[in-house]
């Protein structure tokens, strides 16, 4: 049961990672795709952990949180970017 | 019975996660996207992590899911207000359809700083309550 089911999530998840990465290239400014960045790292955090449930290696959850931090970083970096000083309206 | 609770939780958070990105692309405009994704997107990260402390059924493997739980939980509402605080100060256009925007009047856009609409501008909506104590704000 559980091999089906992370088949099934595997394919839910990279179908997200598809549409998130269509907003990531047409979004008509710069912070839809720092919001559309964010929700891949989030997707990705998923990944990481059903990778860990395929595999049976428990310590790929670091790589999770690891993955988490550092995209909290970015989008903290995007917006001080954004506010102070960024380019207007591309 | 722990195989169906985990698959029940990994498929609830692809689910929510899948959403989320139908949403980022069907939506309108920045704050909406925004109202799909960070929301949706954590709790589909969060089922998950759910599913893996399940699975594993260990303590040391449960904390570290608990903290990556944890840890979205505080950062991603942090995330979403600044970026949609940059998006707001940058001007992004709002969608068409947009009944009301109250934030428009009570910010400067020089010094972004936000007003209560309170404190004796001429444009407030409402005049203050008690003009006597106006030099205390």
């Amino acid at each position: 049961m559980i091999p089906i089911v992370i088949n099934i999530v595997y394919f839910m998840l990279s179908l997200a990672l598809l549409l998130a990465f269509i907003r990531l290239t047409k979004g008509p400014s710069l912070p839809d795709r720092v919001v559309a960045l964010e929700l891949i790292a989030s997707i990705v955090v998923g990944y990481v952990g059903v990778h860990a449930i395929d595999t049976g290696v428990s310590s790929l959850l670091d790589v999770a949180i690891v993955i988490a931090l550092t995209a909290f970083l970015a989008a903290i970096g995007f917006a001080r970017f954004l506010e102070r000083g960024g380019r207007r309206n591309d | 019975m722990i195989e169906l609770i985990v698959a029940l939780l990994l498929l609830a958070g692809a689910s929510f996660m899948l959403l989320a990105a139908v949403g980022i692309v069907r939506l309108p405009d920045l704050p909406t996207r925004m109202h799909a994704s960070t929301k949706a997107g954590a709790m589909g990260a969060m089922f998950t992590m759910g599913g893996v402390a399940f699975y594993f059924a260990d303590s040391v493997v449960f904390a570290r899911a608990f903290a990556i739980v944890v840890f979205i939980l505080i950062t991603s509402p942090v995330a979403a207000h600044v970026i949609g605080r940059a998006g707001y100060f940058m001007g992004t256009s709002l969608w068409d359809g947009t009944v009301k925007d109250e934030l428009r009047d009570n910010y400067d856009p020089d010094t972004h700083k936000l007003r209560s609409g309170y404190d004796g501008s001429p444009e407030s909506v409402t005049p203050p309550p008690e003009p006597d104590s106006s030099d205390q704000r």
